[in-house]
């Protein structure tokens, strides 16, 4: 079946790809580059590129306290930035937005302060088997320190999280439900409102990981209900060395500050301090000031474009690359269905490894990811040491993905 | 691409000459890749003059990982423990015949990586083995 290209009306590629230069590179003379690896990260627009170009040539200062014109243009931006942000997820304040290097950092953040001050011996926490590390790792630092009780949503053989373990494990009385919005590797969307009222109603605080769902769907703290939401700036359109992370100002206000140092105090003595209000409590030493300016142009990007056609435009790409997976003989695909899942296909067959399908599709500019994508637990589960992935965004168009299905079957010649 | 999958790989990845496990063994060690879960174990069979008299490896891993751990199984069959003990990423890549890119040199070194960590009897397996 070739692509009609009528069904794909809802956002102008040709137009957008304009936007992202690196789309126009050749990867080696005559091959151009196919970039089917968004999940891993997302390439930038040139409105990103410039925002930062911009303030580097014109605003570079360092930000608050100064007194001088750079100083005030830099301290503007850099919260102009935060505003557009709060505005983009509905947060009910900028105070509400912590500037962190990415969902890594805004996890261990919360686990580091809110899990130290509110988590002891016996308490459980909540996860599921489709995380990725760094929803796992920082709980497990935890755990060891304070002798926590990890317990874990169990994913279906479908890609789908079990509700019914959900609702058994809630009678535990765990003190945290974390858990991923969207798999990176499955795909799977995850029904992100019920779980978190599930968890209020059993007197749990809720944390998203958003990395993958934000960059891709609308979210909305306020719908989702949720208490703590993090996100990358790399994988929606912004810089590397930016992510964010989102608290109910409740939960925020009571925590004890992250890192310490500069920014982060309202007042120091020579033995002790007092913390800054929010959201500078959290926001120790000098920030990544053009990254969160790059951030809010790229916010301003995808919110010009608007999320609810950028998620359309992934829907039809991903029906139509699953569609088209499943016709070539003996491919495995892992995850739901494509209305159950974001942009997202991880797949194997039976004559390579996913290394060697990487390797051979990069030979015809195509980029997919192998390996097990920062989710080995998962792996585990499915039986299976590495999966190949294509992740797709608002760029791709959908001959992209005839490219991908014949460069598999160009795999098969070879390992045939 | 081409130079990448050289008949000599494929073919050592299809029709591997040297994969087993030996049991009883004189070194047995097996690691994984940390960034794609590949895994490798690799047991050796000495002699009283500490001569590699068998080897052998298994595990899973792509093309170049179980390539390289093939060919490097074979070639130390008749080596000394102190040869073993010297092997270098040279040696795997001159076996191979192939130049690799950062990614896919740490599949290639791998059963060196768990050969040497072996054959050194250590607890774990180092990168610093194979640099
Ligand atoms: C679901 C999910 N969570 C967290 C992360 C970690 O993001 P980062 O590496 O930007 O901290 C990723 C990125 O791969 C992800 O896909």
């Amino acid at each position: 079946m070739i692509a009609d290209q009528q069904q794909l009306a809802a956002l102008d590629i040709p137009k957008i790809r304009a936007d992202f230069p690196i789309l126009e590179r050749e990867v080696r003379p005559g091959v151009p580059l196919v970039y089917l690896d968004s999940a891993a990260t997302s390439q930038k627009p040139i409105q990103v590129m410039q925002a930062m170009d911009g303030f580097y040539r014109n605003s570079n200062a360092n930000i608050h306290r100064g007194i001088h014109t750079l100083a005030e243009e830099a301290t503007a931006a850099y919260e102009l930035a935060r505003e557009r942000i709060a505005a983009f997820i509905g947060a009910t304040t900028p105070k509400e937005v912590i500037f962190t290097r990415n969902t890594t950092e805004s996890i261990n953040l919360v686990a580091q302060t809110w899990g130290r001050a509110n988590l002891d011996s016996g308490d459980v926490v909540i996860l599921t088997e489709m995380e990725h590390h760094s929803n796992l790792v920082p709980w497990q630092l935890l755990a060891a320190e304070r002798n926590l009780r990890l317990e874990f949503i169990i994913v279906t053989p479908e890609g789908l999280l079990d509700l019914e373990s959900y609702a058994e494990l809630l009678k535990l009385g765990p003190k945290m439900v974390a858990f991923t919005h969207m798999s990176n590797v499955l795909g799977t969307i995850n029904p992100a409102r019920e779980i978190i009222e599930m968890a209020h109603q059993a007197g749990a605080v809720t944390l998203v990981d958003a990395a993958q769902s934000l960059p891709h769907i609308p979210v909305d703290v306020q719908e989702l209900g949720a208490d703590f939401l993090a996100f990358s700036g790399h994988k929606m359109c912004g810089p590397n060395g930016i992510g964010i992370l989102y608290g109910r100002r409740v939960l925020l206000e009571a925590m004890p500050p992250f890192l310490g140092g500069g920014d982060m105090i309202k007042r120091v003595e020579l033995r002790s301090f007092q913390s800054n209000e929010l959201p500078y409590k959290f926001e120790a030493g000098t920030p990544a000031i053009a990254e969160a300016i790059g951030l809010g142009a790229a916010v301003d990007y995808l919110s010009e474009i608007g999320m609810q056609a950028i998620e359309q435009h992934e829907q039809e790409i991903i029906a139509y690359a699953l569609e088209r997976l499943e016709e070539i003989p003996g491919v495995q695909i892992f995850g739901p269905e494509a209305q159950q899942k974001g942009g997202v296909a991880s797949f194997m067959i039976p004559e390579a490894h996913a290394h060697d399908i990487s390797q051979v599709l990069d030979s015809d500019g195509i980029a997919v990811r192998a390996g097990h994508h920062c989710a080995m637990p998962l792996h585990d589960k499915f039986g299976i040491p590495a999966t190949a992935r294509a992740s797709f965004y608002l760029y791709n168009a959908i001959e992209e993905v005839d490219k991908l299905v014949d460069g598999i079957y160009k795999v098969k010649k070879i390992f045939a | 691409m081409d130079d990448l999958y050289r008949e000599l790989i494929i073919d050592r990845y299809k029709n591997p000459q040297f994969r087993g496990e030996l049991d009883p063994n004189d070194i047995t060690f097996e690691d994984d890749n940390p960034y794609c879960g590949d895994h490798i174990r690799v047991d050796v069979r000495l002699d009283e003059n500490d001569i590699v008299t068998e080897a052998a490896y298994s595990g899973e891993g792509c093309s170049i990982s179980l390539a390289s751990a093939d060919l490097l199984v074979e070639y130390i069959h008749g080596k000394t423990l102190e040869e073993v003990k010297a092997l270098t990423k040279d040696d795997v890549l001159e076996l191979l015949g192939i130049d690799l890119g950062p990614v896919r040199l740490k599949c290639a070194l791998l059963s060196l990586k768990v050969l040497k960590a072996g054959a050194y009897g250590l607890g774990e397996a180092s990168d610093d083995l194979v640099e």
